[in-house]
């Protein structure tokens, strides 16, 4: 008692704080506010512009029609096609990507240890994250459509999406597999459980929700792709439901192809074309949450 | 169902680091076994090598013989994976799966190696957690998370886990160093129970508790940093307690040293 209070008494009181330190205080504080603010304002500037303009054409026409015997003078016209396009072609990336990232991940975490294949193939991930996407379009134009003699179609497109999507996927389903406590597999080891199982039933349950998000930022990154599908995917005004075959539209392509035209009808689907992209993208982002919720660790 | 343990010239190694040096030792069936000792002197890797754990860690390896019963198991024919479904282990640290449920972190031993059928898993959950000691505090919340109990449950549930494959060897390695007094006594409460049927190792850290719950105890002690550890003796936790052969089991149970 006789130390503490005597220690305070020379101290002066435990209340007051140097008036050079409570300025520093603010000032870090302020500029910690005023980057929060530099990056948010943009992007609600963007959102805001979008929305506003998109709305003009936000109408059922929009969703229920293609730009089929349309030019971009005419008022109508929709984006049926280009949605149809997204969706398909994404889907085939996802269902082409996930799995391929998710396995190679589960590789590098689980079974690589330190070995040379290990650190080849992370090199390799590594490479594929710094691929401009236009370079992995002429890439599938050159290896698929070139040289194998395949024609335009969606599914051209969907494979240049996947060289884009997969290290993306790899790496966050990495990043979520190393954050698995070692204890966990351990505990499974000791059980008499099989490595195998152990990764199926113990390491990716609790790493889930993680790799769907990670997955989802994935999907979100590819659906607003637009070079490498411009030179794989070609142009469509028409309604084309089969990704196999003949040239698709997207989303991206058709708000490229929208805003280069310079009647007003054509800009004004333009808008609502990145106003439905985002709102698909924050659709998908919603119905991940959800999913991923399920999947969540049983809370404490 | 347990079984006798007869260890003989055991080495194991970290890559270049020796652990531990030359040790020999038997543990007898439907007793309880005390690993005491400094540390960083080679308890738990002695004890991770008695189910194969200790190959668990990239560069780890064993070298001599460990015999259960008649079987060595690193032989090379035997499955390390069929050797930790014999010789069950619980951690330092509660560690119930995260995403399962009470009944599923039980049943999980079961469930991965294959049993479907839910009347034989219903009887094995409330039989292991009767048997930790567990199932009354449980019984009304068997599908809420495991993570959701508190420390000394959540030990008791890995306990149960482990009893639930039906081992013949339980490893315990300091299972109480995380939980307070009242949660350490209802799992000593528990070896006594479990001894009957199980051969149980424990590594401990609590000199009272080596003397409380086991039979045997064995003291390992380290030369000097970077030398491997090294099996003092094994006797009779009264005798290791009371008149102890080497000096420097006597130095460090008295706390002259360590």
């Amino acid at each position: 008692m006789t130390t503490l209070s005597s220690g305070t008494g020379a101290g002066g009181s435990l209340a007051s704080v140097s008036p050079a330190r409570k300025l520093k205080d603010r000032l870090v504080q302020g500029l910690v506010y005023l980057a929060f603010a530099l990056a948010v304002v943009p992007l609600l500037s963007v959102l805001w512009t979008v929305a506003v303009n998109g709305a003009k054409r936000l109408d059922p026409t929009f969703f229920q029609f293609s730009m089929n015997a349309l030019s971009g003078k005419d008022a109508g016209g929709g984006a049926y096609h280009a949605i149809i396009g997204t969706l398909e072609q994404v889907a085939i990336t996802t269902v082409i990507a996930v799995p391929l990232a998710i396995l190679t991940a589960i590789y590098l975490v689980e079974y690589a240890g330190n070995g040379r294949l290990g650190k080849l193939i992370s090199f390799t991930v590594d490479v594929m994250t710094g691929i401009p996407s236009i370079v992995a379009g002429l890439f599938v134009l050159a290896l698929w459509l070139l040289t194998m003699g395949f024609g335009f179609s969606g599914f051209a497109g969907a494979l240049a999406l996947t060289i884009l999507m997969i290290p993306t996927v790899v790496r966050a389903a990495e990043e979520m597999l190393k954050l698995v406590p070692n204890d966990l597999r351990e505990a499974s080891y000791a059980l008499g459980v099989p490595r195998w199982r152990t990764v199926c039933f113990v390491v990716l349950p609790t790493a889930m929700t993680g790799i769907i998000t990670g997955v989802m930022l994935a999907v979100a990154r590819v659906m607003g792709e637009t070079a490498p599908l411009l030179l794989t995917i070609f142009f469509t005004k028409a309604i084309n439901n089969d990704p196999f075959n003949g040239p698709q539209a997207s989303l991206p392509t058709f708000i490229w192809e929208q805003a280069a035209d310079p009647n007003q009808n054509s800009i004004d689907r333009a808008w609502t074309g990145a106003l439905v992209l985002i709102g698909i993208i924050m659709l998908l982002n919603l119905v991940a949450r959800l999913v991923a919720r399920r999947a969540a660790p049983a809370g404490r | 169902m347990a079984k006798r343990i007869e260890v003989s010239g055991l080495h194991a190694y970290y890559g270049g680091v020796h652990a531990i040096e030359d040790i020999s030792m038997t543990v007898e069936p439907r007793s309880v076994t005390a690993f005491i000792g400094p540390s960083g002197c080679g308890k738990s890797t002695f004890l991770r090598t008695l189910n194969r754990m200790h190959e668990v860690i990239p560069g780890a390896r064993v070298e001599g013989k460990v015999m259960l019963d008649d079987e060595d198991l690193y032989d090379s024919s035997v499955d390390p994976v069929a050797v930790r479904r014999v010789v069950g282990m619980v951690f330092q640290r509660p560690n119930p799966f995260p995403t399962m449920s009470i009944y599923d972190n039980v049943a999980a031993g079961l469930k991965l190696n294959g049993v479907r059928r839910k009347a034989r898993l219903d009887e094995i959950v409330e039989e292991s957690l009767r048997g930790a000691n567990l199932w009354n505090e449980v019984k009304d919340r068997l599908g809420k998370p495991g993570a959701g109990l508190s420390g000394g449950q959540q030990q008791r549930l890995c306990i149960a886990r482990a009893i639930a494959v039906q081992p013949q060897v339980l490893l315990m390695d300091e299972p109480c160093s995380a939980l307070d007094p009242i949660s350490t006594l209802a799992i000593e409460d528990l070896i006594e129970k479990l001894k009957t049927q199980y051969t149980i190792v424990i590594v401990t850290h609590n000199m009272q508790q080596a003397a409380r719950v086991s039979d045997r105890t064995a003291f390992f002690n380290i030369a000097g940093t970077g030398r491997p550890g090294r099996l003092i003796e094994i006797d009779d936790t009264s005798k290791i307690f009371t008149n102890p052969e080497q000096k420097a089991t006597e130095d460090y149970i008295t706390g002259r040293f360590g």
